[in-house]
């Protein structure tokens, strides 16, 4: 909402003449009309800008085919001499002895423009007579502006006289506050700012009729509660709007069009009520508001064919609807340049059919904005009223004696609350006194019983349902800044739930191994699952899909984040930086097949089975770890070489993180998208299995644009955080010397080490402390297609001292466990 | 003093000749002194000190002395050989300093060789300033929240009193998902948050709840159709807008310093009556000179975030009892907080991925 201060000044007069714009916008601000800028028009100009009277012209033909007039100006002593001005003017629309503002040598028009004597057309024109556009005081540019004979005297400011300059408020306007979208409102707020007396420009006897204006049938009193018009005939199309009003509309941030269509903007953004005027003349029959029907359409002013919908509110008469209810006019009956007789519209709508009208035919406009947030609905009549006045004012012809007005404003109920309660709600010290007085300042009757209220809101005021909307109103004009700050009383709460900590830890722990931790976005399309490999079949290519997704290319929800990560490490790679690790942290989307989610009432809690219902129609939306690591691991130096990231670099990433939240993890081989067939493991803890970790497939990593030999882990971290240990049992240890057994075995080529490893841990029974492998060896002395392993062992008894006997016989037991299981045979 | 050591002769040394111990016990102090290396010094201990030097053998000889003779030829014997070793014993510890010392310098290195074989991880500033923010307030007692984020239309709307044809819905550009019917959305606050809290537990409530939100904002340097959020709750019987207030200034003073307090401005939020914008003191200027300042341009305030009152409507539709208890609710914008405390100028650098970015931030902000 865009208003100018000259017409809130002149809405309220008692404003103090002392208040600055900046001021005035800071207190209504603190009222809840948020200030959105302060615009200066005119304030970019710079003088000599004066009344000049044209005492002479010549029309002189150009060679371009153009005529300028050669005039001479009397523009008083402005210009140091008295002497009449020579100035080219190419416009005609102005005779001798008018008056006309003329911009002097050394002023300045918008847009930075300085203005010096120069040679033209033959002539030295020194300075320039103005346009409206020149001026910034509209698009009219056709003729220069002429001054009313009562202007002033050659060589006075015309900055005044226009006036020129003003100053214009922008707010933003909060959904609830929809009668601020109009002087009347911003005037109310203003003289509430300032204590200072409102007269309401609404305040104006309604006419009535028993005869109607036009006739009208509402067959929907709850679309359309109210109708009301006023016609008037014998109107001259062809006058001019006033210029103060063409200024206001201009300021206001509306185009002024005719004085037929200036009206009704006008009154709309004096009144806050929308008015449509329709060229009586083309209406056939009875106006009749209704539904749309099944089929229906309708041209709109702005040439659009609209197929309608049966919610759509019309406005209809014999040939079908012409006007979408509250949003926009028809083509077929719109004022135009010959429209003498005019029907003034002016209705109240059902707020919530105007939304979903405007919304289904996505077209805002100034009335639509209005009707869907709530208008008052006991002044239509009034408007229509004001809007047939101003037009026969300005445009002759008569206003008839009919009135239409169909139906009635909607009683208001009034609401009850306790006195006490805006100093309960806000903490700040409220007398009831100063409720009461509040809420009459902003419009509300009040009955008093006791402490107890009994307040009707004001018909402008249809957001005001509730006590607590009371107490923000009497809230906001104590002031916000009244409000004392204090720390609520002691909460007692426990800490973060341990999986919340142990969250924390992963993230630490992976940034402890090199990792840095990248935020993506979980949209994805088809081509990013097509990239990963991933068969028709894979579950992950179940995706939920966005209705409304921003970019076709992804429209879904990812199910798993190595895409992301993917694109991260190919973005760095590009920016120069191959050698990565990163990870991120975040749910992925699972949909099941499910039923729609429930939408309950609001006016008690839904059953703990109802929300039970609720949560089982969302997808599942496990927490996962994504990491990628490609590159070199450790840089080479002065130090030797350096190391590539491989596979194992992937799985010890998980291990890692699996440690720090206390679980055990197990891996064994796998095949799985995106990873290479041979180099992925799966990653389980017990039976189940939580993920996966290893290389890349090398056609993943052309596909993504990542380095070859790119790894990669994928963990379902919410399942690996319920296996987390709540509690760990302190270790008791035995302080009896090590005993130390190496063995090396050999094996074919495809047995796992974490099987022998299991058959020897197995077989070397209750002392072994400790089992790691220290050496892998392939080669002639082990023969093609085997390998050999050769393992630690460690072992320790609790009591006492074991024997080199003991020690031996342990190993050799585990030897043989491996030798039946996997047919190693000890080197 | 010493001079290079010569192979030592050994000769006979007869314990009653005073001169010949003497003697024996200067060959051995010069030898000492002449021993430039461990290793010569061990061949002098061997020489002087040995089972077979003259010194030990004359020792030996005087067990064989007429009685009268023994003590004195004892003492003369002894104290030679006590002599000679604590040479010994002092020479092996100069030796050792000196070879040490050598050593030291010979093993010096240039310590300002690069070390970093592996560079350093880091998290991204998101995740670190959103547990900063849930510890301010779990150092006030309260809880962290959490709920899902592609949540049911009934939770992110209805239920926080936004009627499906309230307009309010039109404010925040929702993100539906398919089917479209099935009512099910991307959050676009974290409010929903709110709501599930208050199904689930009984006041008092004091909880947080930092997390991803989703609108259909264009991707810009300034707009992210994913962004972050924190909200706040607390539902008790006698809270006011005053604890609101006192609970921000605290939040506010916690990020961006002592002294930043807040403003509140009316506004409109269909979950809260009242409701208020909040703005910040702007921690750059303060306020003074705020023409120059270009983090508030010239206002002296930053916007912040909004609050106000649970809306009743919203207590009543999420179980809590209206008549009883009052709440207040806030909710600021997580990306925001972070581009303004670290002047992060471009939005999209949070989502990039870029390594740069979250490694200027360390794994602790
Ligand atoms: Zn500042």
């Amino acid at each position: 909402m865009r208003a100018a201060v000259s017409w809130i000044r002149a809405v309220v007069p008692g404003l103090p003449a002392d208040v600055t714009t900046a001021q005035l916008a800071d207190r209504l601000t603190a009222l809840g009309l948020k200030l959105e800028a302060i615009e200066r028009p005119g304030h970019d100009i710079t003088g000599p800008l004066v009344v000049g009277r044209v005492l002479s012209f010549e029309d002189e033909p150009q060679k371009n085919g153009k005529t300028i007039r050669w005039c001479s100006v009397d523009v008083g002593a402005a210009n140091g001499t008295g002497e009449p001005q020579g100035i080219v003017c190419g416009a005609h629309n102005f005779a001798v002895g008018d008056l006309v503002p003329v911009i002097l040598p050394g002023g300045v028009l918008p847009g930075n423009f300085e203005i010096a004597a120069r040679k033209t057309y033959g002539h030295v024109s020194a300075g320039m007579i103005c346009s409206a556009r020149e001026l910034g005081l509209g698009d009219d540019h056709a003729g220069i502006i002429v001054l009313p004979p009562d202007a002033g005297a050659p060589g006075d400011d015309v900055f005044d006289v226009l006036p020129l300059r003003d100053e214009v408020i922008e707010f933003e306007i909060n959904p609830d506050r929809a009668y601020a979208l109009s002087l009347r409102g911003v005037g109310r707020e203003a003289a509430l700012a300032y204590g200072v007396p409102f007269t309401d420009p609404a305040d104006r006897p309604a006419p009535s009729s028993p005869s109607a204006a036009y006739p009208v049938e509402v067959e929907d009193p709850v679309g359309c509660p109210v109708f009301t018009g006023r016609s008037v005939t014998g109107f001259d199309p062809s006058a001019p709007t006033p210029d103060w009003m063409a200024r206001r509309i201009q300021l206001s941030g509306m185009r002024p069009i005719s004085l037929a269509v200036d009206v009704t903007n006008y009154v709309m953004l004096e009144l806050g009520q929308p008015i449509h005027g329709f060229d009586r003349d083309k209406l056939a029959g009875p106006i009749v508001v209704r539904r749309a029907r099944e089929g229906e359409r309708l041209r709109t002013l702005d040439g659009v064919d609209r197929n309608l919908s049966v919610e759509d509110l019309l406005i209809t008469d014999d040939s079908g609807p012409i006007g979408l209810a509250g949003v926009m006019g028809g083509e077929t009956t719109e004022l135009c340049e010959t429209t003498t007789n005019i029907f003034i519209e002016a209705a109240h709508w059902d707020p919530v059919a105007i939304f979903r009208t405007e919304r289904r035919h996505k077209l805002p406009s100034e009335a639509s904005k209005r009707f869907e947030r709530g208008t008052d609905p006991t002044i239509p009549l009034i408007a229509a009223d004001r809007v047939a006045e101003l037009l026969t004012t300005y445009g002759g012809g008569t206003v008839e004696d009919g009135v239409t007005s169909v139906g009635a404003a909607p009683a208001r109920t009034a609401i009850l609350i306790d006195a006490e309660l805006p100093a309960r709600v806000t903490g700040m010290d409220i007398p009831a006194a100063t409720t009461v007085d509040n809420l009459r300042a902003v419009g509300c009757s009040v009955v008093e019983d006791g402490s107890s209220l009994s307040v009707t809101p004001p018909p402008w005021r249809g957001d005001i349902t509730d006590p607590f909307d009371l107490v923000e109103e009497v809230a906001r004009i104590v002031g916000y800044a009244n409000v004392p700050s204090v720390l609520p009383p002691a909460a007692h709460g426990r800490g973060l739930t341990r999986s919340q900590r142990l969250r924390r830890r992963i993230g630490r722990t992976l940034a402890g191994e090199g990792y840095v931790e990248i935020v993506s976005f979980p949209f994805i399309g088809t081509k990013d699952l097509d990239a990963l490999g991933l068969e028709d079949s894979d579950p992950r290519r179940t995706v939920l899909r966005l209705a409304n997704a921003l970019s076709s290319e992804e429209p879904s929800m990812t199910t798993t984040l190595l895409p992301g990560l993917l694109k991260a490490a190919s973005r760095n790679a590009g920016r120069g930086a191959s050698d990565l690790a990163l990870f991120e942290t975040a749910t992925v989307t699972l949909p099941r097949a499910t039923g729609p989610a429930p939408i309950f009432g609001v006016d008690q809690r839904p059953s703990d089975a109802q929300l039970d219902e609720l949560d089982k129609a969302l997808p599942a939306q496990p927490l996962h770890l994504g990491l990628v690591v490609a590159g070199e691991r450790e840089r080479p130096g002065w130090w030797g070489e350096g190391r590539a990231a491989t596979w194992a670099d992937a799985v010890e990433a998980v291990r890692r993180v699996a440690e720090s939240v206390g679980v055990e993890v197990t891996v064994r081989a796998a095949a799985r998208a995106p990873w290479h067939p041979g180099r992925c493991a799966e990653v389980m803890v017990g039976d189940a299995v939580l993920g996966h970790a290893g290389e890349l497939h090398p056609r993943v990593c052309t596909a993504y644009g990542v380095p070859g030999r790119t790894a990669a882990a994928e963990l379902d971290l919410s399942r690996l955080l319920e296996h987390a240990a709540a509690m760990v049992e302190a270790p008791g240890f035995s302080n009896f010397p090590l005993a130390k057994e190496d063995v090396a075995l050999v094996v074919d080529a495809s047995v796992s080490v974490a099987d022998v490893e299991a058959a020897l841990r197995e077989g070397a029974g209750e002392y072994l402390e400790s089992i790691r492998l220290f050496d892998v060896y392939t080669g002639p002395q082990v023969g093609e297609g085997k390998k050999s392993l050769a393992f630690a062992l460690r072992f320790r008894a609790p009591d006492r001292t074991l024997t080199e006997e003991e020690a031996g016989a342990a190993r050799d037991v585990a030897v043989r466990l491996a030798a039946e299981r996997l047919g190693a045979v000890q080197r | 003093m010493s001079g290079p050591n010569t192979s030592f002769d050994p000769v006979e040394v007869t314990p009653l000749r005073a001169d010949q111990v003497e003697e024996m016990r200067e060959q051995a102090f010069a030898a000492i002194a002449g021993a430039t290396d461990l290793a010569e010094l061990k061949q002098v201990r061997l020489d002087h000190a040995g089972d077979r030097s003259p010194l030990a053998l004359a020792n030996r000889e005087i067990g064989a002395l007429p009685p009268q003779a023994r003590k004195e030829a004892g003492q003369r014997v002894g104290q030679a050989r006590g002599a000679v070793q604590e040479a010994l014993v002092a020479r092996q510890a100069e030796l050792e300093a000196q070879h040490e010392e050598r050593m030291l310098v010979e093993e010096a290195v240039d310590v300002t060789l690069p070390t970093t074989r592996r560079r350093a991880g880091s998290r991204h500033p998101l995740t670190t300033l959103s547990e900063d923010i849930a510890d301010v307030f779990i150092a006030l007692g309260w809880e962290v929240a959490e709920g899902p984020v592609v949540e049911a239309e009934w939770l992110n709307f209805d239920a926080l009193n936004l009627g499906p044809d309230h307009p309010a819905r039109t404010m925040q550009d929702t993100l539906w998902t398919e089917p479209a019917d099935h009512h099910v959305v991307l959050r676009t606050h974290t409010s929903p948050v709110q709501a599930r809290t208050m199904l689930t537990r009984k006041p008092p409530i004091h909880v947080v709840c930092p997390g991803r939100v989703y609108r259909t904002d264009p991707y810009d340097a300034t707009h992210s159709p994913m962004f972050h959020q924190v909200e706040g709750l607390v539902v008790d019987e006698g809270i006011t807008m005053a604890h609101l207030k006192g609970t921000l200034d605290h939040f506010a003073a916690a990020m961006f310093g002592d002294g930043i307090t807040t403003r509140f401005r009316p506004s409109y939020f269909p979950f809260t009556e009242p409701s208020a914008e909040v703005d910040l003191i702007c921690w750059i200027c303060r306020g003074v000179n705020s023409e120059e300042c270009r983090t508030c341009r010239g206002e002296g305030w930053v916007e912040w975030g909004g609050c106000g009152v649970v809306n009743p409507r919203v207590l009543i539709a999420c179980g809590v009892d209206a008549e009883r208890f009052t709440g207040f609710a806030f909710g600021m914008g997580i990306d925001r907080t972070l581009m303004m405390r670290y002047a992060v100028a471009d939005l999209r650098d949070l989502f990039e991925g870029d390594v740069r970015f979250s490694s200027a931030f360390g794994t602790e902000l």
